[in-house]
Parts: C-alpha cells; structure tokens; sequence
C-alpha cells in the first residue's frame, strides 16, 4: 500500500482535465477546500522547510536568542495550560465515573471511594450494549456507503468527459450549502411514505447517493493521480469500471479512509436523525447519541430522575473509547502515507 | 485507440466540444448514484418542502391543504421565532470570534514548538473526537454554578462565577465555552495554512526589524487570510444551525423549563416539527433559515474579497 501511495498527491486540482476549460470548470484550488487534508500539507512542508530556519541564521545575535529562549518559555508556559485545559475534563469524567452516587458531584480527581464495580453495572442499568451495537451497524454501513458512492461519483467526474459536467459538478457543490433543517421534514415524509419510518435505514441509506463533500475530495484526489496509469490500462484492454476498480480505488484508499473515519464519527455522533427516526420506539433501539440523552434525563439528579448520575459518566467514558481508537488508528494512516509522499517529494 | 486519444486532447483542440459517445454514457453511469440522490433527498425534498410551507399537513391521514403564504405570515406572528432567531445570531457573534482566536492561538503555538508538536496536536485534538453526548453530560456537571468545576477553579482567584446553566444572560457563553473545548478542528485548518506561510518573509521582515507582534499582523494573518475566511464562514453556518449541544444541555427534558435565551432557531424548529408536528411551519422556518445563512454567506464573501490573499493572485 504504502509504495503505491508514494506515486500520488492529495492535492493538484488541476493535473488530468482542470487545465482544459471546457467542463471541470469549477476552480476551488485556492481557499477553502484545498486545505482539506490538512494533515498531508502540514508534515509535508514542516519538512521540507524546518520552522527554526530563519531562527538558526540569527542565533549569533546574542540579544536575539534571550529574546528567543524568553519565548520558548511562554511558549512551553501556554502549552502546558491549554494541555491541562484539553485533558482536565478527561480526568474528571473518567474520575468521576468511578464514584458512588453521592460523590459524583465532588470535583476530586482522586475518589474518596473508587467503585470500578460502576463499569460492571452499568450494562444492568442501561441497555448499553443494544446502543453500541446499533450505532456500530449504522456507523459501518453509513461509512461504507458513503465511501464507495461518493468515490464512483468522483471518478465519474474526475476522469470522464461528458456534456453538462461543469454544470453538474458546479451542482454538487451547491448542495453543500445548503442548510439540513430544509430537507429535514421532507426527508422525514419520504421515509413515512416509503413506511420505513420505524427502521434504521433513514440514518444510512440516503449515502448509498453520495455525499458532496466527499466527493468533492475524491474527485481532487483523482485528478492527482498520473494519467499514464489510465492510459495503460485502457490499451490493455480494461473496462471503464475495470480502471475505477484496479487501479483509481485502490491508489486513493488514503483519501478513502479519511471518508470512512469522518463518516463514521458523524454517524457515531448523530444526535438529531435518532431523535427523528428513533425516538418513538423501544429503548434498546436507541443510538448512543439518542441513549445517553436519555440516560442524562433518566438519571438526572434533579426533575425525578433516580440521580444515578456516576452511570452515565460511565457510559459517556464507554462511548468515547471507540472514537479513540478510531483516532489512533487514523491518525498512524495519515502520518504513514505522508510519509510515503515526503519520501518521494 | 479513440478513447484514449479523447480523454487527453491538447489544451489548443478544445474549442471544438466533441464528446465520445461511450464515455460520456460510462461518465453518467458513475455519476448516476449522486443524479438519483440529489433528484429524491435534495431537489426532490426542496420541492416538497416548498409545497409542504404552503400548506397545513395533517400528520393522521397525510393529508395537504394549501394555505399560500400563511405558514410564512405566521413566521411573524410567532414571538418565539423572533426570539429563537435573535438567540441564534447573538449566539453566532458571541462564538465565532472566540473560536477563530482561539484556535488561531492554538495553531500559532503549535506551529512555533517543533519538536513535541504532533504529541500537542494530538492532545488538543481529543476533545474533536469525544461524542457531543459524551461532552454535554460532562459540562452538564462541569457548568453547574454552585459544584461545578469551573466555578471551583473561579473561586481560587476569588471570583464568584455564574450560574451557566441557569442565569439566561450566561447560557450562551457555556455553550461557546463547550465549543471551544473542541475547537481543534478549526485549529488544524490554521495549522496547515501556517505552515505554508514562506519562511523567507519572516527572515527578511526580520532583517527590517520587525518584532513578533507585528510579524503576526503583517506576514502572517494576510498569508492565512484564506483559512480565516474559509473558517469564518463554516463556523458562522455551524453556529446558525446549532442544536446539539443546545437540545443536550437544555431541550432533553421535556418537563423542565428551560430559560428562554437557550431557545435556538435549530432547537424551535425541531419542536415544531418533531413535537408539535406542525410540519408546514416548520418547513417554512427552514426557508427562512436558508435566506438567512445565504445572505450573511454573500455579506461575508463580499467583505472577505478585499481583505483576502489568495496565492497566485494578481488582481
């Protein structure tokens, strides 16, 4: 993986067909989009051209390096705090979802009393597990979806030439300006008509179509990918599917990821769509999202909740774990294929 | 042969639009599941809802009857839309210069360590990763006026803090505050733009004297001009559509009265048309969110065109 990654850029809006003014028409090289990836740009240029370079030239100047060494301190003086500001809640949650009932309140981060027993009850308490399985299902297929039908978008758009392409893609992008709240009811009235209205399915089908953004990113990585490949491949007798599927999908699998990981944390997140689709039925039907809402109203110290607060720290300390993972996972992949592209670079 | 020869014309053969057959029909092929997409989830659904505005849907039989404009008059009958609506742009103004600064300062930072900068980054950037549900219940507790932790940490240096949660006039800025928690994701967006800022013009501003400060003004906020932009405006859209944390913090429980000030447009919208079931007014609240976000977007891309750099341009 990691030696073909080394033959494209996530970047380059206009290496195959934006130079030809004729439909991909749609320039958004500069501003917003182009920092998408941000993560390719930063490693790559930090090391290219070392941060303390100009520094170093004038390290001689004794003035200059007090002045230098002064701002070191503050520096590492605010990066320390703004650590502690990050991490400080962290501690607390993980803390106080180790409390009894009556200390959950109590700012310690050392519990006078350390029940790890909450961890074990608090499946009994809540139908936790229904939760997490129901929000995995819909994040995986959410992600999928998203990832394979945005990326044949993409490649439709990146590598074809067909009449109304300018105007379709100019299309997709629109669509991301566009506001939730409008298609909102509608989608909800489709979904009633379709009588699909107790299911799952209206939290993920819908990206079985696509998803502007994401398309808009793939299509920016295809449009790196050198053409040579294309072209090879077509004198040797592969189908248009057969180029997506050989060698367009498996050399953008970076960007691919970077989909699937937004998607499934968005999906992971989806506090609104549970609400709509799945308020009204059963409890262990709920999402994460959806569950520990409930579970902060249930157990809500205040309002004739049972006050058992501890166990929705503990949930929220559950539920958070996978993001995690997910993080330490994504974050290696990203680090990985820039390295491949400095190395190359 | 053709094919191949097609996809790659020379720059100077263009003028003459030819389109091969075969391609163009794979090309709409690919394309097609976005076609379909966009005709049911986003056209179809515009259309829809425009109808849906203009009259009263009853939810039992699925019956519509056409109303005109009356959804749209009632938009200024209804107090609370008003209220919701001044709310949420309070609420966008109050947020969106917070959460530009502060994640400017937290891209500044991390840009000038060096070594240890990816460790910082991925520290800041755990809060993005938290589920909203997991952050909400934690500042539920963490905001509480009288136990909460951040009250506690006021106290040290002696100051009484607020009732967050309780006080209308502090409910906005707990929210900025759980917002600026996970701010990193505009921070990263900085991040790369700094680092794309040429090292050559601190090296010669330098040789001119120029201190820090006056670096950061002159060199580097016109180089991340763009990113400041691009950041204004998803934030200000993100702010004018918040729900989450407002729903999470105050709306969850139906039994309890909330302070009106934590009323968002998002939040009212919702009720209307997930409570009340009034689905034609709350098709027409959205209509009018649209008009709102698309005119401050215009304003702001107005603004933006003076003061934005973007690389490679001459004008």
């Amino acid at each position: 993986m990691s030696a073909s990654t080394g033959t494209t850029t996530g970047r380059g809006p206009g290496e195959i067909d934006g130079a030809r003014p004729d439909g991909g028409g749609v320039s958004l090289d500069s501003g917003p989009l182009a920092t998408l990836p941000p993560e390719f740009d930063a490693e790559l240029s930090e090391r290219q051209a070392g941060p303390a370079s100009a520094e170093r030239r004038f390290a001689g100047d004794r003035r200059y390096r007090t002045r230098r060494r002064v701002l070191k301190g503050v520096l590492w003086v605010l990066l320390a705090g703004f650590s502690a500001l990050f991490l400080y809640p962290f501690v607390w949650l993980v803390s106080a979802s180790l409390k009894p009932r009556g200390e959950v309140f109590d700012n310690r981060l050392i519990p006078n009393t350390i029940l790890p027993g909450n961890y074990a009850e608090v499946w009994n308490q809540l139908p936790l597990f229904s939760w997490i399985f129901n929000s995995l299902v819909i994040a995986l297929l959410a992600a999928a979806f998203v990832a394979i039908s945005s990326s044949l978008v993409a490649f439709g758009f990146a590598y074809f030439r067909f009449p109304g392409r300018g105007l379709l893609f100019g299309l997709v992008l629109a669509t991301m300006m566009l506001p939730g709240a409008v298609t909102m009811v509608p989608q909800y009235l489709i979904w009633k008509n379709l009588g699909l209205l107790g299911t799952s399915l209206p939290l993920f089908a819908a990206n079985l179509f696509g998803s502007a953004f994401y398309i808009f990113l793939q299509r920016q990585f295809f449009l790196g990918l050198p053409k040579e490949l294309f072209e090879a491949a077509r004198l040797d007798g592969a189908s248009y599917f057969g180029l997506f599927r050989r060698i367009a999908l498996p050399l953008s699998i970076p960007s691919f990821v970077i989909i699937f990981l937004f998607e499934f944390q968005a999906s992971w997140n989806n506090l609104q769509g549970a609400l709509i689709y799945l308020n009204a039925g059963s409890v262990e039907g709920f999402t994460v999202p959806l569950g520990i809402s409930y579970a902060m109203t249930t157990f809500s110290p205040t309002n004739g909740g049972h006050g058992d607060y501890q166990y929705v720290m503990v949930a929220s300390v559950i539920v958070t774990i996978p993001m995690l993972i997910l993080f330490a996972f994504g974050q290696r992949y990203f680090i990985e294929g820039v390295a491949t592209q400095a190395r190359k670079g | 042969m053709t094919q191949t020869r097609s996809q790659h014309t020379p720059v100077s053969e263009i003028r003459v639009r030819t389109y091969n057959k075969r391609e163009a029909i794979a090309g709409y092929l690919f394309i097609s599941p976005w076609i379909i997409g966009f005709l049911v989830f986003t056209a179809g659904a515009m259309g829809y809802s425009l109808a849906i505005s203009m009259s009263d849907y009853n939810l039992a039989t699925g019956e519509i009857a056409p109303t005109g404009f009356d959804n749209y008059a009632g938009l200024f009958e209804d107090p609370k839309v008003a209220l919701s609506l001044g709310n949420t742009l309070f609420y966008a103004i109050l947020a969106v210069p917070f959460e530009i600064a502060f994640a400017l300062l937290l891209a500044f930072v991390l840009n000038r360590v060096g070594r240890g900068a990816g460790f910082f980054r991925t520290v800041f950037y755990l809060p993005r990763m938290t589920p909203t549900v997991a952050t909400a219940a934690m500042f539920l507790l963490l905001l509480n006026g009288n136990t909460g932790a951040i009250n506690q940490f006021l106290r040290i240096f002696g100051i009484e803090g607020p009732q967050w949660l309780i006080d209308p006039d502090w409910v906005k800025p707990s929210i900025v505050l759980m917002t600026l928690w996970g701010v990193a994701g505009t921070m990263v967006i900085f991040l790369a733009a700094l680092k794309n800022v040429p090292v050559e013009l601190y090296e010669v501003s330098a040789l001119d004297g120029a201190g820090p400060v006056r670096q950061f003004f002159s060199i580097t906020v016109p180089m991340i001009s763009g990113a400041i932009f691009f950041n204004v405006i998803v934030l200000t859209i993100a702010a004018l559509q918040v729900f989450d944390q407002a729903y999470l913090l105050f709306w969850r429980d139906q039994t309890n009265a909330s302070p009106e000030s934590s009323l968002f447009y998002g939040v009212y919208l919702f009720q209307q048309a997930f409570r009340q079931f009034n689905f034609g007014f709350a098709a027409a609240m959205a209509w009018l969110l649209f008009v709102i976000i698309l005119l401050i977007t215009l304003v702001q891309v107005k603004v933006s065109n003076r003061f934005v750099y973007y690389e490679g341009d001459n004008r």
